[in-house]
């Protein structure tokens, strides 16, 4: 038996993700810490950042300390039609922190579904997330974006490729007077800068935004994001889970949903996620993907209820007190459900509760 | 509670100026003391004074949901935030200066001295010439007539600085202003604090146009 109190946040979060992902059929996946770097140099622009941890294996082959785990996944998975795998992970990858421009140990959960992938499973790949967020925190949002009519809106406007990487920069900042600006810059006509800067400002409950986005944009992907937002209906958790368009993960990896998940209590996102055809076309799969990643480290963040003691009893015991006795007065403490600490003198940085000094035979209490 | 960082200074007054047109006023912030944080419970709202630079770096942690910070920090930094509007004030541009003879003829390398050497790199980057960055924190101005360096980029606002040292603008890089940015974590869950706060804001630089 564990008892809750005693476990961190992150950790917590680890058993009951775990629990989760194995009800919905996904199988747990084990890798080892190492890569050949080979593999994250082909695909650097998918990784956070091109910096890795590179050492000579044995052989000579140069090896990298895992900076991300799908890549492996996919290195890995079946390509056969009909064929779907579902997986779930946690491992440490190492990354360069934006922060402090050093490396760090990033602890990360999440699932892939890998294969010939339709809209139930990335429905089941959004229900997860939610679910995900849900057992760390009452207060979370989910936002999803649908990078089918980021890019067909984009297109519709302008194909100029500078036109476009700059156009997601300002759609991910929310920053339409910039955007505006880059439009009037590009001789973009009036009526196609309104309608941008309208998609843009489209963000929040999922009919709404539908309804809205359907004066701008019709097409497949609308239809698949409305099927989506009305399956989402039922879910228990379907008022937090929002449409908002500035969630742009890269597309030359993503496409189709992508979503990201937010905590109240910490100040970036949490979870991130989406459908990754083309980075499995990238690697030579036939098939399609669907998978999301929660940064668990974050969770530190989370506040815990602040301990006013390390523990609840001292007990003070002498050079020559029988220990087997002391052993015993112990054990009653540890019975009753308090912890004990057993030193010979009040160490200084221990806080405690009550302090019992083991007076040998005479104390009883 | 929303919390807002302000720029020390000028500018900050100003933007305070607009919040409180805007319904968030906080009269304790025009007493003359040397406290940094000021709070008005009855509506909710804490407004913190820090150094210009620093707005986007609360912004981003959020230890402020939102802020106003120059666009030259912002692409200086490139910090992970919304920007949502562009409040006109603090007008200025990004600029490269040097001596008024000088002229880059393209045929070494250009030593370029700036506190600003990400948007420095970015924009020589841009048009494929190579650099040598020679990152400075003040008196940027008098790097090229001491022959550190052959130009610099800084924020010009009226060129007086420049002329004074005999200096002039050789190209402009970028306008720019100030912008009020949000954290994107609570813009999730106080966006509609957020938005409130913005709407009326904009009214009121749409007004000053």
């Amino acid at each position: 038996m564990i008892e809750e109190q005693l476990l961190k946040s992150e950790e917590k979060a680890v058993f009951a993700l775990r629990s989760l992902y194995r009800k919905y059929g996904y199988l747990p996946y084990k890798m080892s810490k190492f890569e050949e770097y080979e593999l994250y140099i082909r695909n650097k622009d998918f990784l956070v950042s091109d910096r890795i941890i590179t050492f000579n294996d044995t052989n000579g082959k140069l090896m990298a300390l895992k900076p991300d785990v799908t890549l492996s996944i996919i290195k890995n998975s079946e390509d056969k039609k009909g064929v779907k795998q579902k997986v779930f992970y946690n491992e440490n990858v190492y990354r360069v922190s934006k922060s402090t421009k050093n490396y760090k140990e990033i602890m990360q959960a999440g699932l892939e579904c890998i294969g010939d992938i339709d809209l139930y499973d990335i429905f089941e790949a959004v229900t997860l997330a939610v679910k995900s967020l849900s057992l760390i925190s009452d207060d979370f949002v989910l936002e999803i974006s649908h990078l089918g009519i980021l890019s067909a809106i984009l297109d519709e406007v302008c194909k100029d490729e500078l036109f476009q990487s700059q156009a997601l920069e300002f759609i991910s900042q929310k920053n339409t007077h910039d955007l505006s600006r880059l439009c009037e810059k590009f001789e973009i006509s009036a009526q196609k800068t309104a309608d941008l800067v309208e998609f843009v400002s489209t963000y929040g409950k999922r009919d709404e935004v539908i309804k809205k986005l359907k004066n701008i944009y019709k097409g497949e992907s609308l239809e698949e994001l409305e099927t989506l937002s009305n399956m989402l209906n039922s879910s228990e958790f379907s008022e937090k889970i929002i449409f908002d368009f500035s969630v742009v993960n890269d597309m030359s990896y993503y496409n189709g949903i992508v979503f990201k998940g937010f905590l109240s209590e910490i100040c970036e996102g949490v979870l991130s996620g989406g459908q990754y055809d083309n980075l499995m076309q990238k690697m030579d799969r036939k098939s399609g993907a669907v998978g999301f990643a929660l940064y668990l480290d974050l969770l530190e963040q989370l506040s815990k209820p602040k301990k006013v003691f390390d523990v609840d009893v001292l007990l003070i015991y002498g050079e020559n007190d029988d220990k087997q006795k002391v052993a015993q007065k112990v054990n009653e403490f540890v019975n009753k459900g308090l912890s004990v600490s057993a030193q010979k003198c009040v160490p200084e940085k221990l806080r405690f509760k009550q302090k019992v000094e083991f007076l040998e035979g005479k104390n009883n209490a | 509670m929303l919390n807002v960082a302000l720029p020390k200074g000028r500018l900050g007054e100003k933007v305070y100026a607009m919040f409180e047109a805007a319904g968030y006023p906080c009269p304790s912030i025009k007493e003359n003391t040397r406290k940094l944080i000021f709070e008005n419970e009855e509506k909710q709202v804490r407004y913190f004074w820090v150094k210009p630079s620093d707005v986007s770096i609360y912004v981003e942690r959020g230890a402020a949901d939102i802020g106003v910070a120059g666009k030259d920090i912002l692409l200086e930094y490139e910090p992970d935030v919304y920007e949502l509007l562009d409040l006109n004030l603090g007008k200025c541009r990004m600029a490269v200066a040097a001596p008024k003879d000088f002229y880059d003829d393209g045929e070494k390398t250009l030593k370029v001295a700036t506190k600003f050497t990400n948007i420095a790199a970015n924009y020589y980057n841009s048009i494929g010439r190579d650099i040598d960055i020679i990152k400075l924190n003040g008196s940027i101005e008098i790097a090229p007539i001491l022959s550190l360096s052959d130009v610099i980029v800084d924020i010009v606002e009226t060129g007086t600085t420049l002329k004074e040292n005999d200096l002039e603008v050789k190209t402009e890089i970028l306008p720019i202003s100030a912008r009020l940015i949000a954290n994107k974590s609570s813009f999730k869950f106080k966006g509609k604090l957020i938005e409130s706060v913005l709407k009326s804001i904009e009214k009121q630089v749409k007004k000053d146009d």
